[in-house]
């Protein structure tokens, strides 16, 4: 029995590495002074599709929204071993909360085969831990979150260890079913070398397209539209495409899409300003530390 | 989801396993009950189970005027599905205007199954939430939720809405939220709704659990000695041990000491750790990152000891003390059981 997996990845901003040069003036992030990575936590989801199908058999297919540029986490994820990759890229997803989110990802995850559909936890640049609950919640079908150990996969029936903060359970339930999986799971294996020679070079049509116009700028855009398609059609050939969505083929409901589709939204920004109390600077001498726990002592901070 | 309803309740959603209610559930209507008063409407208790009636008088003891009981045999346990659909049909029969979880395993697990059922706006992990009004380019909307929350990695504080789709929806934290006094003589509505479930709500089978209690109660302790990154070592983190050890403390730890390995989980302090509100708080080789501070930030007296003067953590310590913490905590203990 075999089973076919979707994956959901995020390409985030790495905000553990925020610096002061990523910051405007309006306090508000500039997304693109921070180096963008895969999300964490959607490696350890990729990992666990991978070893499902190692075990298995069946297909690894990885699905990631957002920007042109989010390509490059759909090419890890074929460089790790991922069977196929779908960008679902639309300027009218624009503005996208986490219910607007799920909605597009369910939409696309209804084109496809699937048995399991993992997720990371939650993204790093959000920390919500939304999508996955709510995109179950969109295909009708199970959640079982935070899953730290897939315990046994057998006739349509999956039993997972769930990590619950203050201990563990173990569930079991029919397929198709979502997983939210976390850090604790596994260790995402690296990429392969053989498939990163390969992949290195599968593209999107709008990477195709915009390629094409840098190399080509007396071309006009109809010739650059016969080239894109050849190009394309090359790289489908060699199973080097990455397959583009957006929301017209995915018949998107465009009311639940976008901005319009959010309920949340924005009512303002800060950046974060620390309050300067009032304050003593201390000397590291055994004097300045001795008086500091006397002072401590006599206002009965410590008893 | 539902229309807009500025009449409509503040509600809780009151955690509760094996017939024992969460702290969290509590320490929310504390809040909902300062956001029904000032909006002028009651607050209302939404208590899940089997045979959990029992517990409602302790709920508007902290704050519900009314608390809505659901009661199932297969609601004994949480899961999802059925939780997530007695909620869906409950909001929808009486129209909240707010609803707010604990951000615990289970409600962060149970409230954006119900916001994408019911189509509603979740903002999760706020660290605040008031009200005020939102005006947009044409139009004032009046006393809405203002949900709060740190934001990208905790570098910015983001004040979230949502205007049209209600209920308006939150998570928050554990510990982030004061314990309000219980009031033994306050008295609420009881009211037992009607549930009808099947099997079919219930795809989950759950095989086994296991309860760990926490390694350390650091919400209990009245001083927290904290250490980070900075501290270096798994074995360097012996000096907190010892400096926690000789103050009567509790050990606490920065995420990035914990994800080093220097420290078990249950030691972490901050947003996505415990909420901690200590008489005094040591924070040793902790830069400050807001995720930490936003645990912490609310401790009577901070001390702060790291090598770097500009560490945030700087900014926010009643007792600063630049330099070595190899060589300033040892000098810390010393002068501790120089006066015990």
């Amino acid at each position: 029995m075999t089973y076919n997996c979707v994956v959901m990845i995020k390409q985030v901003p790495d905000t553990k590495r925020i610096t002061v040069d990523a910051m405007n003036d309006d306090g508000t992030v500039n997304r693109g002074a921070l180096p963008a990575i895969f999300n964490p936590e959607d490696l350890n989801a990729l990992e666990l599709a991978l070893e499902i199908k190692d075990k298995f058999g069946g297909k690894v297919t990885a699905i990631a929204m957002g920007l042109p540029a989010a390509s490059a986490v759909l090419r890890e994820a074929l460089y790790r071993g991922a069977d196929d990759a779908i960008l679902v890229t639309d300027r009218r997803c624009a503005a996208s909360d986490t219910l607007a989110t799920s909605y597009i990802l369910s939409c696309a995850v209804k084109k496809l085969d699937y048995d399991v559909v993992l997720c990371g936890r939650q993204a790093i640049d959000g920390d919500t831990a939304q999508v996955g609950p709510q995109l179950a919640e969109k295909l009708n079908i199970p959640q079982i979150t935070y899953v730290e150990e897939l315990i046994s996969l057998e006739n349509n029936v999956i039993t997972a260890r769930r990590n619950v903060g203050n201990g563990w359970q173990e569930v079991k339930c029919k397929l198709p079913v979502l997983l939210t999986v976390i850090d604790e799971a596994n260790e995402p294996r690296v990429s392969v070398a053989k498939r990163l020679m390969k992949y290195k070079k599968a593209r999107t049509p709008v990477e195709v397209q915009m390629q094409l116009k840098q190399d080509n700028p007396a071309a006009n855009e109809n010739e650059l539209k016969q080239l894109a398609q050849a190009k394309v059609d090359q790289l489908e050939e060699k199973g080097l495409l990455i397959k583009q969505w957006d929301l017209d083929y995915l018949k998107a409901d465009l009311q639940w899409c976008g901005r319009d589709g959010s309920p949340t939204k924005v009512h303002r920004i800060q950046s974060v300003v620390l309050t300067a109390r009032e304050s003593k600077t201390i000397e590291p001498s055994e004097k300045g530390i001795a008086d500091m726990i006397h002072e401590l002592i006599s206002d009965k901070t410590i008893s | 989801m539902i229309s807009v309803n500025p009449k409509g309740e503040v509600w809780v959603f009151a955690e509760q396993h094996e017939g024992k209610l969460e702290d969290i559930g509590l320490e929310l209507l504390g809040r909902a009950r300062m956001l029904g008063d000032k909006l002028g409407v009651s607050v209302g208790a939404v208590l899940i189970g089997d045979e959990v009636r029992g517990l409602a008088e302790k709920l508007c003891h902290y704050g519900a005027d009314t608390v809505y009981v659901l009661e199932h045999p297969l609601l004994e346990h949480y899961q999802a599905n059925s939780y997530g659909k007695v909620i869906y049909e409950l909001v929808h029969k009486y129209e909240p205007q707010i609803m707010i979880y604990g951000a615990s395993s289970c409600g962060r697990d149970l409230a954006p199954r119900v916001a994408s059922a019911t189509k509603a706006g979740l903002t999760a992990d706020c660290t605040d939430l008031q009200i005020g009004d939102h005006e947009s380019k044409d139009k004032v909307y009046k006393n809405l939720l203002l949900q709060i929350r740190p934001a990208f990695g905790g570098n910015i504080i983001a004040t979230i809405i949502n205007y049209d789709r209600w209920p308006q929806m939150a998570t928050v934290r554990e510990g982030v939220m004061p314990m309000p006094d219980a009031i033994g003589t306050r008295k609420g509505k009881i009211i037992v709704e009607k549930v009808h479930l099947t099997h079919d709500e219930l795809p989950l089978e759950i095989l086994r659990e296991h309860k760990r209690e926490k390694k350390v109660n650091l919400k209990a302790s009245r001083i927290v000695v904290s250490g980070g990154a900075g501290v270096g070592s798994k074995e360097n983190f012996r000096l907190i041990w010892d400096l926690a050890n000789a103050m009567g403390a509790a050990p606490g730890a920065t995420r990035a000491a914990v994800d080093l390995g220097f420290i078990d989980r249950d030691h972490q302090v901050g947003q996505t750790g415990t909420t901690v509100r200590p008489s005094l708080y040591i924070a040793v080789g902790i830069s400050g990152a807001i995720q930490h501070q936003a645990g912490m930030s609310d401790s009577q007296k901070i001390i702060a000891i790291n090598n770097d003067p500009q560490a945030p953590i700087f900014d926010i310590a009643h007792y600063k003390i630049v330099g070595d913490l190899n060589e300033i905590v040892p000098k810390m203990i010393k002068a501790i059981k120089a006066r015990v």
